[in-house]
């Protein structure tokens, strides 16, 4: 089934019209199709980024494998809320071992496919920032270097959330965290530190490096299959807001990450074997200040008076987000 | 058949022999000749399917025999020193989720200072890690512990770690006799898991366990290991029928018999103490040797039954409890019903310092007359650690200790270890 590009968006929100597609195609939450992998009931918080990344990512992985999908998934959120066992909200096979060895617990799993001759059967790593960017990096660069056959999706809220909001290698500049403070002359977290995780597994080279938000579910879907036409080692980078540590309403965790690809915050894209393939344009333009604003986590920003050279350097981030992945049209550009 | 080969080509040989499917490897010395030695066998196809994965850590290494292990395949990697603490997350993590992983752990001291010789402290800062502690006295039984190892872990879906002393043993050539794979595959059946990552029949694996129910998770592991108490002997006899030597079993007794004093140790150390013995026992005295095969579980029955009749007991051991003594010893006191004053801790060979018969006889000698220390450290050089505690009296910014140390010694002429 080719996958049709969609062109229409509905007025304002940038909502794609998921009506504008033949059914077959929509990506529909209560579709009689979807396995519910991650299956209701979970404890994830009212506006869970990550749940809902992790629904979608799963599915339509299983979808791509013909539900033949093992996953092994690091501590944090994901693994805390999705098993206070004897309740599990995982009808796939399922495993956590650590924090920090999740990419090498999916290497494993897939050589034991591999010396089974189960090469239909296969295998999903996931974790969020703190477990991908942090104490899993190692682990995942060897995979990643090996071109082990693992799918490695990274939920990226920006922060360990599960122990209370402290700062990842992924929090962004001047976010509050637990410890980056929202004190002293820069408050929150320091500018020119982090790390850009995509652009390090494009760098070694593997076969598919992409990147998604909760709010283009379809996208994200989209993606997910796409990695499963590949072997080797594969990389899916999901921006995902979270409500509890950003300190925005439960409602806007989708709006929040539109504003972060239409900002030019969270560049949405694909790259193959190292090079980039496509971009996600951005549709309108708008300015930083409508993603910070509802955030608490940049609440000191827009103080009195607000630190406009502070929005102005996050400003400069994602315009150079914009220049470098291509992500407006030049009609785009225009104001 | 007979081969004189090197330890870590008998235990490369051995693992062979129980069709591993996933051996993961990082290089460590002591133990590194026997992961090669099962690569180049990967490698050209005389170890058909078995997967061999060059991980960048050994927490790597340990993590993806978890994967591995989890997804129902017969997992291996080896490791030693600094590497087995580097990977101690993940050993842990192996015994709690009951995968029943092997590994070899080519025994070797721990740093700072760094050093790449010999002793036990690696094995022994894991003790408590929930995996069977096997230690090899000598290459045969190396390469047999290991045969035996892949059977009791996959019966009681615990992992075991089969101790060998690094370059002693690892790089010592001697005669092996490797048994065929028939007859290894008459006594290891295919691993049959208990729990398995299964898309046909999905379970989830590494939930959060509460106080509600941690204590029984950890109970059942204590459990399986005092079956192991019973399976270890019971199948070291089946093991002497099949190939026809004694090896493994909770323990071995040397001279025993009438002795008066027992020797306790582990490892290699085992064949200089029996020579030790031979020789004081034709100066009359009642010794004998007391060697453990098993360190976990702690066969604590059938070491008091060893001990019964010992007045005294001397712990030769190859790691030390830093602020403490020895660690065999502490273990070997619960089995002792004798005065705990009589059993003497002697730390000895740490970091590859040579065991001598003469050193042995000496503190032998000594523990038969009532003259040893509750806590010897054999040939330790009292004049050189009298030199750097009085630096450290005459002068705030002593300097590095060890680097101190050896300018005190100065050159040392190399010496064949």
């Amino acid at each position: 089934m080719p996958f049709q590009p969609v062109k229409f968006y509905q007025t304002g929100t940038f909502t794609v019209g998921n009506r504008l597609l033949a059914e077959d195609e929509r990506s529909v939450q209560s579709n009689m199709q979807r396995t519910n992998s991650l299956n209701s009931g979970h404890r994830a918080c009212q506006g869970c980024g990550e749940a809902l990344g992790a629904r979608y990512a799963i599915d339509a992985a299983m979808q791509a494998t013909n539900r033949q999908l093992i996953a092994a998934n690091a501590t944090g959120c994901l693994e805390v809320f999705s098993t206070p066992y004897p309740e599990t909200s995982w009808q796939i096979p399922w495993i956590h071992s650590l924090f920090g060895n999740t990419a090498s617990v999916a290497t494993g799993i897939a050589a034991a496919m591999r010396v089974k001759g189960r090469s239909d059967v296969r295998v999903v790593a996931q974790g969020g920032d703190g477990g991908t960017t942090d104490i899993g990096f190692g682990c995942l660069s060897g995979m990643f270097e090996r071109n082990d056959d693992v799918l490695y999706i990274c939920y990226d809220n920006g922060a360990y959330m599960n122990t209370g909001v402290q700062r990842s290698s992924a929090t962004p500049p001047a976010a509050r965290t637990a410890t980056t403070m929202a004190v002293g002359a820069e408050p929150g977290n320091v500018f020119g530190q982090g790390k850009d995780l995509p652009a390090i597994a494009m760098a070694h080279g593997i076969p598919y490096v992409a990147t998604a938000t909760v709010a283009e579910l379809r996208d994200l879907e989209a993606k997910v299959r796409r990695s499963m036409g590949f072997r080797g080692a594969r990389y899916l980078h999901i921006f995902v807001p979270c409500p509890l540590g950003w300190g925005h309403a439960s409602q806007d965790t989708i709006r929040i990450a539109r504003l972060a690809k239409e900002t030019g915050v969270f560049p949405v894209f694909e790259a193959e074997n190292g090079e980039v393939v496509s971009v996600s344009k951005i549709r309108r333009k708008v300015p930083v200040e409508d993603y910070l604003r509802p955030q608490k986590r940049f609440a000191h920003l827009f103080g009195n008076p607000p630190r406009a050279d502070v929005i102005g350097r996050i400003q400069e981030t994602a315009d150079r987000n914009i220049r470098r992945f291509g992500l407006l049209d030049a009609q785009g550009a225009k104001p | 058949m007979l081969k004189q080969i090197e330890g870590s080509q008998a235990v490369a040989e051995a693992v062979a022999l129980c069709r591993p499917e996933v051996i993961c490897a990082y290089p460590i010395s002591p133990q590194t000749h026997i992961v090669e030695g099962l690569g180049e066998r990967v490698k050209s196809g005389a170890l058909a399917k078995c997967e061999f994965i060059n991980v960048e850590s050994e927490f790597a290494a340990m993590s993806v025999a978890i994967g591995a292990s989890a997804a129902g395949a017969r997992a291996y990697t080896a490791t030693a020193s600094q590497g087995l603490l580097y990977m101690a997350e993940a050993v842990f993590n192996a015994s709690g989720l009951g995968l029943s992983i092997v590994m070899t752990v080519a025994n070797r001291a721990i740093g700072a200072p760094i050093n790449i010789w010999n002793d036990h402290s690696d094995a022994m800062s894991q003790r408590d890690c929930g995996w069977i502690q096997l230690f090899a006295e000598n290459n045969q039984e190396a390469l047999d512990l290991h045969i035996q190892a892949f059977r009791l872990g996959e019966e009681l879906s615990l992992p075991v770690m089969v101790c060998m002393d690094g370059f002693i043993l690892t790089h010592a050539y001697e005669r092996v006799d490797i048994p065929t794979q028939e007859q290894v595959d008459a006594w290891l059946p295919p691993y049959e898991p208990r729990q398995v990552l299964d898309p046909a029949e999905p379970v989830s694996i590494g939930a959060m366990v509460g106080p509600e129910a941690f204590m029984e998770v950890r109970y059942l592991a204590h459990a399986k290991q005092m079956r192991a108490l019973e399976l270890i002997p019971a199948w070291a006899g089946e093991f002497r029928e099949a190939f026809g030597r004694d090896s493994g079993g909770l323990l071995h007794t040397y001279r025993t018999d009438d002795a008066q004093m027992v020797v306790v140790a582990l490892g290699s150390v085992l064949g200089t103490i029996k020579d030790t013995v031979d020789e004081l026992r034709r100066d009359g005295m009642k010794i004998g040797v007391l060697g453990i095969t098993c360190f976990r579980p702690w066969p604590i029955a059938a070491v008091r039954a060893a001990l019964a009749h010992a007045k005294r007991v001397v712990v030769v051991e190859k790691s030390l409890a830093v602020g403490l003594g020895g660690i065999v010893s502490s273990n070997v006191r619960t089995s002792f019903t004798g005065s705990p004053d009589t059993v003497h801790t002697v730390i000895a060979g740490l970091g590859g310092r040579s065991i001598t018969r003469a050193a042995l006889a000496r503190v032998f000698t000594a523990a038969l007359a009532d003259k040893l220390e509750p806590v010897t450290f054999l040939d330790l050089d009292r004049a050189l650690v009298e030199r750097a505690l009085a630096r450290e009296r005459e002068q705030r910014r002593s300097g590095p200790i060890a680097e101190n140390i050896l300018r005190d010694l100065g050159v040392v002429a190399a010496r064949p270890h």
